[in-house]
């Protein structure tokens, strides 16, 4: 018996505000902002989609995947997010309601900036390892925030993806092989109580941050697993921005060809949370049994996840039970002008 | 007066120092410059830094940094003429030498910049302008440094392309200076295409935020022959400091730094040599714009030929005469307080012999010139190998 993922689902809101429209507002130049973040547009949530109703629509995909696991067979759910609706009440408690799966279920909320999303996989992974637990559900969801004006308010974007974690070989579509974990205290962006919007460190976020803890994680599981970049099919990386992921792999060693799939962020923005989580599922959607994945999360603050997964056969024949990531990000956009997106996300000012 | 001689030269790695602070990285560039020097005593540490209480929250600096050094009860002090600093703080040591003051100095300069973020660091260099009648109105340095290009477009037909040439030729520089923050070949083309930050001013056009430090020992020359080696001496000649007003507003031409100007002409009579004496020069271009205005008020060039010439070749390693050989501000990184000393720095190290690949052949006479604000104040140095 191998632990491994035994259903994904993705979710990505159908809205979507474009990087020029964005600039227009604040007279940026859109060109070099392009160029210089490699975004072109991002999602936008609706005004009925949150952490919680994202994280639901994700995790009844995984439902859809998981050739029948009943919702009462789950012993942990864990949802990873900086944009929980409550400051004070948890999300997985909702999210376990609307499928099904309590009371008989430890729940907890994880928030760690953009590595939420890998923690809650993280450890409900490892609880079904363990053997407490016969299904564990990590999911990472957000509808992040960036203020007004600032460089994040072109990354910021909604999404979320989830797994349902158990150690059955005729529901595993992807074994766990190795997992590592790389964290110092690196205050490179933060959002104390009652401040509406987070603040970062502006350059400080790049190197000293993003690419020596990224780096370092994905360096570290290579190394103690005796795999190089050649030996994967696919490799995913935390994206903030078009830009990072691709350096960092290139660092790295790894190729476009194997970059790509999971690379989303140019299209999507930064869903923080669930952005290398729904990078996984693009891969998971088009990836051959045997595959190699690398999966390698950020989170502010500093720390970073790693995930050796290898993909089973069964992969193919689930895949298509529910939506596809790349097709919630192509098709169907509902493409919105800043005032629309300034309602959406609450930035404007309402009569008291 | 008394001659006065470097016989001490270090610096730190110029760039994004987030692992250390501006203490850690001041002591970094004065031991470097101690061991180099081979002194065991020092009568004055001098600090150029323009803002540390902004980019740092760090005032009282002369005394944290001298017994930071293990040198507390030493005299210390800051001095302060915004991005002139460290050059001030070289007059200001070379002055208590000359005099009889002091015998043996450490002149040092420093800034940390990265540890705010870049609109605190646009805020912080802004108070180098004249706040009331330029910088509450909203105007940062790219903005009146465009106004002084545009000038110099009208009057003498300067173009963008010569403006790049002098970000194009700084960079082939700095990548022969392993100190320099930005190692990239940089073209033309590309220079042309970078973001547009105050027409017509790219992001080519502008020196960086920086972190660094630099530091110079100066004693008399009659010390220095005791400690030379088989070292040439290099001896400060000529010191020239002046100011101009702050705004341009109340400025009769904006197409001249008149600071850079009269600094020049009491360093040249002070050292007694005229521009055609010098082999290698450094200058402060802050923007590319700054260079060519620079080269022109030390007459290197006739006012209005400064562009033509940069885009000539002229300027270059190997051209009539080398201007920013250690790369500039533009790619070794403009730490303001530290730019000063560090551009002295490079001169010693050239007239020494000492500059590896982009070593001028023969260079016996040299010149820096450093620059506050958009030309309110202006040092310029005259060194030369003493015979």
């Amino acid at each position: 018996m191998s632990v491994g993922i035994v259903g994904y689902g993705a979710f990505i809101p159908r809205r979507r505000i474009k990087l020029e429209e964005i600039a227009k507002v604040w007279g940026a130049d859109a060109p070099s902002y392009k160029r210089g973040l490699q975004l072109h547009e991002k999602s936008v949530p609706g005004a009925d989609e949150d952490t919680v109703t994202m994280s639901v629509e994700a995790a009844r995909n995984a439902f859809a995947r998981s050739g029948g696991v009943d919702p009462v067979e789950v012993g942990a759910l864990y949802v990873g997010s900086e944009s929980h609706p409550y400051a004070v009440k948890p999300s997985g408690t909702i999210v376990a309601e609307a499928i099904g799966a309590t009371p008989d279920i430890h729940i907890a909320d994880f928030e760690f900036a953009c590595k939420a999303g890998t923690e809650s996989m993280f450890v409900a992974q490892a609880l079904v390892r363990a053997g407490e637990v016969k299904y564990a559900i990590g999911i990472g969801a957000d509808t992040s925030q960036g203020a007004p004006g600032d460089a994040l308010e072109y990354s910021a974007a909604a999404g979320a993806a989830a797994f349902i974690f158990g150690d059955d070989d005729d529901r595993n579509l992807a074994e766990i092989l190795a997992t590592y974990s790389w964290t110092t205290d690196t205050p490179d962006f933060w959002r104390r109580e009652y401040m509406h919007y987070p603040r970062h460190g502006s350059r400080f976020t790049g190197e000293p941050a993003y690419f020596r803890t990224t780096m370092s994680s994905a360096k570290g599981i290579m190394e103690k697993n005796g795999l190089k970049p050649g030996d994967f099919a696919h490799a995913i990386f935390h994206q903030p921005n078009g830009k990072f992921p691709m350096r960092v792999g290139k660092k790295l060693g790894f190729t476009n060809e194997q970059l790509e799939t999971g690379w989303l962020s140019p299209w999507l923005g930064n869903t923080y949370s669930g952005a290398s989580p729904i990078g996984l599922t693009a891969v998971l959607d088009i990836a051959k049994p045997g595959d190699l994945v690398l999966i390698t999360s950020f989170g502010s603050g500093a720390g970073s996840d790693s995930f050796v997964l290898r993909v089973t056969d069964r992969v193919e024949e689930v895949r298509d039970l529910a939506a596809r990531t790349r097709p919630q990000l192509d098709e169907n956009q509902i493409y919105v002008d800043y005032g629309t997106y300034a309602k959406l996300r609450g930035k404007i000012r309402m009569a008291e | 007066m008394r001659d006065v001689a470097v016989v001490g030269v270090g610096m730190t790695d110029f760039g994004e120092l987030w692992g250390k602070s501006l203490r850690t990285i001041w002591a970094e560039a004065a031991l470097a410059a101690l061991a180099d020097a081979e002194v065991q005593k020092i009568d004055l540490i001098t600090i150029g830094c323009m803002s540390p209480g902004l980019f740092v929250g760090q005032e009282h600096l002369a005394s944290l940094l001298a017994d930071e050094l293990g040198m507390a009860g030493t005299a210390a002090s800051r001095v302060e003429s915004a991005c002139a600093s460290g050059g001030l703080a070289l007059r200001t040591g070379f002055a208590e030498i000359a005099s009889g003051l002091s015998d043996t100095v450490l002149v040092t300069g420093v800034e940390k910049m990265n540890d705010v973020d870049g609109a605190d660091a646009t805020y912080a260099l802004g108070t180098a302008a004249d706040q009331e009648w330029e910088g509450f109105h909203g105007i940062t340095f790219p903005g009146l440094y465009a106004m002084l290009a545009r000038a110099h477009m009208q009057r003498f037909g300067t173009t963008v392309e010569q403006l790049a040439a002098v970000a194009v030729k700084n960079h082939a520089n700095g990548l022969l200076n392993p100190h320099a923050q930005y190692h990239l070949k940089l073209t033309i083309e590309s220079a042309l295409a970078s973001t547009m930050v105050a027409d017509p001013l790219r992001l080519m056009d502008c020196s960086p935020v920086t972190d660094g430090a630099a530091a110079l020992v100066l004693t008399t020359v009659e010390k220095a022959e005791k400690l030379a080696g088989h070292r040439p001496i290099v001896k400060i000649s000529g010191s020239g400091l002046a100011t101009d007003t702050i705004s341009l507003a109340n400025r009769e031409d904006l197409t001249e730094l008149k600071a850079v100007r009269l600094a020049a002409d009491r360093a040249y009579a002070m050292a007694g040599k005229k521009p055609e004496d010098l082999d290698v020069v450094e200058v402060h271009d802050c923007f590319t714009i700054a260079e060519i205005m620079a080269t022109e008020a030390l007459g290197l060039f006739e006012p209005g030929k400064g562009a033509q010439a940069a885009e000539d070749g002229l300027t270059a390693i190997g051209g009539k005469i080398p201007v920013n050989t250690s790369g500039g501000l533009k790619s070794k990184g403009h730490p303001v307080g530290a730019t000063g000393v560090a551009q002295v720095a490079e001169i010693a190290t050239q007239l020494r012999g000492e500059a590896g690949d982009r070593q001028v052949a023969g260079a016996k006479t040299g010149l820096a010139q450093n620059m506050g604000g958009s030309g309110g104040s202006s040092i310029v140095h005259i060194l030369e190998v003493a015979s």
